[in-house]
């Protein structure tokens, strides 16, 4: 069970709603996937087009929670701004907190991060930042009243998997009571299991689903990788070694001539 | 007056936010606004005066990862 600001789920598989073929799809990936949290954002609405109000029907009809996003965002300014409209338009204190720093690798603005985190937590938001593996930037965020932290694990939509697992596995060890959710830069299911066998509390991804051949079996796939990857974190993994172990007993080998004796 | 909606200059006669919000036909649709980068509840467009000049944003649930 995942509890994330007292609330709780039974997937630990938030999903991103954006870059879907077709709408009829993206609803079949969410069912497929079992999430039952995903991800909106805001963006301008034209009096011609009204692209919203299309998409909040279909939001409806998810029947998921949702979590809105503060994507784009460069400062605490426009994060803390954007947040507020989306409370009022979503109607939920949850926020994915980002604050970007740089185009190229969409990497969190830390010290804009912890700022937005601080204002919004003391207006009574629940904030999930975005944010990077650093224990500095992760101890402010905690003590600016964030209960659930989400690292990258590689640049958003690059599927790059897990380029720093020591430091996502140091954030584990040093906050064992806070949620930690990996999120973005997940490419495969295989990627999604390592994190979950980490002790990770979930994890979020949008475009390894959403742009693969066929996102439904895709989701599918991510299901099935973040539910084996949690069972394995809870059976308890055996650590590795350098040189093998035998598992047939040795006792007992036909032809074996102990030398020793 | 001239504002600046959406990053577009535009021209209108309207005196507060509500004002414009109807005027573009917003009425009842799923909206959020902000004013010169701060946010303006629904409740309190009416009374949120437009001067010249004035950035406003107008947004709508779309998308998202």
């Amino acid at each position: 069970m995942l509890e994330l600001y007292g609330a709780r789920f039974t997937s630990r598989l938030l999903l991103g709603t954006a870059q879907y073929p077709s709408p009829e799809t993206l609803k079949q990936a969410v069912k497929a996937s079992a999430a039952e949290i995903v991800t909106v954002s805001l963006r301008r609405e034209s009096a011609r087009a009204r692209a919203g109000q299309g998409f909040w029907e279909l939001i409806e009809q998810l029947g998921c929670r949702v979590l809105p996003n503060t994507a784009g965002c460069r400062t605490a300014k426009e994060a803390v701004a954007t947040a507020k409209m989306a409370r009022e338009l979503f109607g939920t204190p949850w926020v994915k907190l980002e604050v970007i720093a740089n185009d190229d690798t969409l990497q969190p603005d830390l010290f804009g991060l912890v700022e937005a985190a601080a204002i919004l937590n003391a207006e009574g938001f629940e904030v999930l930042p975005y944010t990077t593996e650093d224990l500095g930037a992760a101890e402010r965020l905690v003590a600016a009243g964030c209960t659930v932290l989400m690292p990258w694990a590689a640049p958003i939509g690059s599927a790059r998997g897990l380029t720093n697992k020591d430091g996502l596995k140091a954030l584990r060890a040093y906050f064992p009571d806070v949620k930690l959710i990996v999120d973005a830069g997940i490419g495969a299911p295989s990627h999604a299991a390592e994190v979950m066998e980490l002790g990770y509390d979930g994890v979020l991804l949008n475009t390894a689903i959403a742009k693969a051949a066929n996102p439904v079996k895709m989701a599918k796939a991510f299901a099935h990788a973040i539910e084996a990857g949690r069972l394995a974190f809870e059976a308890g993994l055996i650590e590795p070694r350098d040189m093998a172990s035998p598992s047939t007993p040795v006792a007992g080998t036909p032809f074996k001539i102990d030398h020793a004796s | 007056m001239q504002i600046l909606l959406n990053g577009e200059p535009v021209v209108t006669q309207a005196r507060d936010l509500d004002e414009l919000c109807a005027s573009l036909g917003f009425t009842g649709a799923r909206i959020a606004t902000a004013v010169n980068g701060s946010f303006v509840s629904a409740g309190r467009r009416a009374t949120t005066s437009l001067a010249p000049a004035d950035t406003i944003e107008i947004v709508a649930p779309r998308q998202g990862g």
